[in-house]
């Protein structure tokens, strides 16, 4: 077994049981800590794969900022105490079921497919100068685009977490 | 590595975080496993970029994550605006709207 593949096999271990955990803990704070975990193992895929950028966007932005922002919402909402009542077991299993259910059936349908193997050659399409080229001539259109989505972003989530302030007009009369 | 076994882990992540939505009851969790099959989507869009050598995919990825960032934005700032009203994230609360 090369390094290659004990990286591979050791991170893959550490995304999936941390996403087990993430599922499986009571504490929310405990469930963004295994999903920031989660982040890092699949950064850490990136990385095997050569998509250096990718991997460090994926660090600064979920692990970096989405991450802080929900332990920011489960602190202020006091929720770190496991008060959650549990759902009964029968939603439980037929959650399970379901997933697994699905997990199988596509696990099934993509066994025989055909296998073709990732090199471990140096590709230097994940720097940064590869893909900023693309990014700014083949979709440069979506990149603004989505300039004006983050704004819309921005002002409904101000608009939304503002203190309801009572209507304009029965604040008059 | 053999393009399957990233295929298995990214279907593997996919479906714990399907299973974590259908099994809790706090909604800032269901919030989180949703984050968790994007990522899951996000690792094999990138094992099939270094397959086909093509930037694209990776572009994708990041603009998934820019998506992804405007979502929590604004879902978070739901969360906060429910819990005001009811004091609670339990999601078999927030149903209101049926009646």
């Amino acid at each position: 077994m090369s390094a290659y593949e004990a990286i591979f096999w050791f991170l893959t271990v550490v995304a999936l049981s941390c996403a087990l955990g993430v599922i499986l803990s009571r504490n929310p704070v405990s469930s963004v800590l295994f999903l920031i975990a989660t982040f890092f193992a699949i950064s850490g895929h990136y990385i095997l794969m050569n998509a250096q950028f990718l991997a460090i966007v994926n660090i600064i932005v979920y692990a970096g900022a989405i991450m802080v922002l929900f332990l920011f919402v489960i602190m202020l909402m006091n929720l770190n105490a496991d008060t959650e009542p549990q759902k009964n077991k029968l939603v439980q299993l037929a959650g399970v079921i379901s997933g697994g259910i699905l997990f199988l059936v596509v696990l099934a349908a993509l066994k025989s497919s055909t296998v073709k193997t990732l090199e471990q050659t140096a590709t230097d399409i994940g720097l940064i100068k590869n893909l900023g080229k693309t990014l700014f001539t083949k979709f440069v259109l979506p990149f603004e685009i989505s300039s004006v989505l983050f704004l819309s972003a921005m002002i409904g989530a101000v608009v939304l977490g503002k203190k309801g302030t009572p209507h304009p007009n029965t604040e008059n009369s | 590595m053999p393009i399957q076994y990233y295929l298995f882990l990214s279907l593997a992540l996919f479906s714990i975080g399907i299973m974590g939505t259908l099994m809790r009851r706090n909604a800032i969790i269901i919030f989180m496993c949703i984050e968790l099959m994007l990522n899951a989507v996000n690792l094999l869009l990138v094992a099939f970029s270094k397959m086909y050598n093509d930037a694209s995919a990776q572009i994708f990825v990041f603009f998934i994550m820019v998506v992804a960032a405007a979502e929590v934005a604004v879902g978070l700032a739901i969360i906060v605006m429910m819990y005001r009203k009811v004091h609670s994230v339990d999601i078999n609360i927030l149903n209101r709207l049926k009646h």
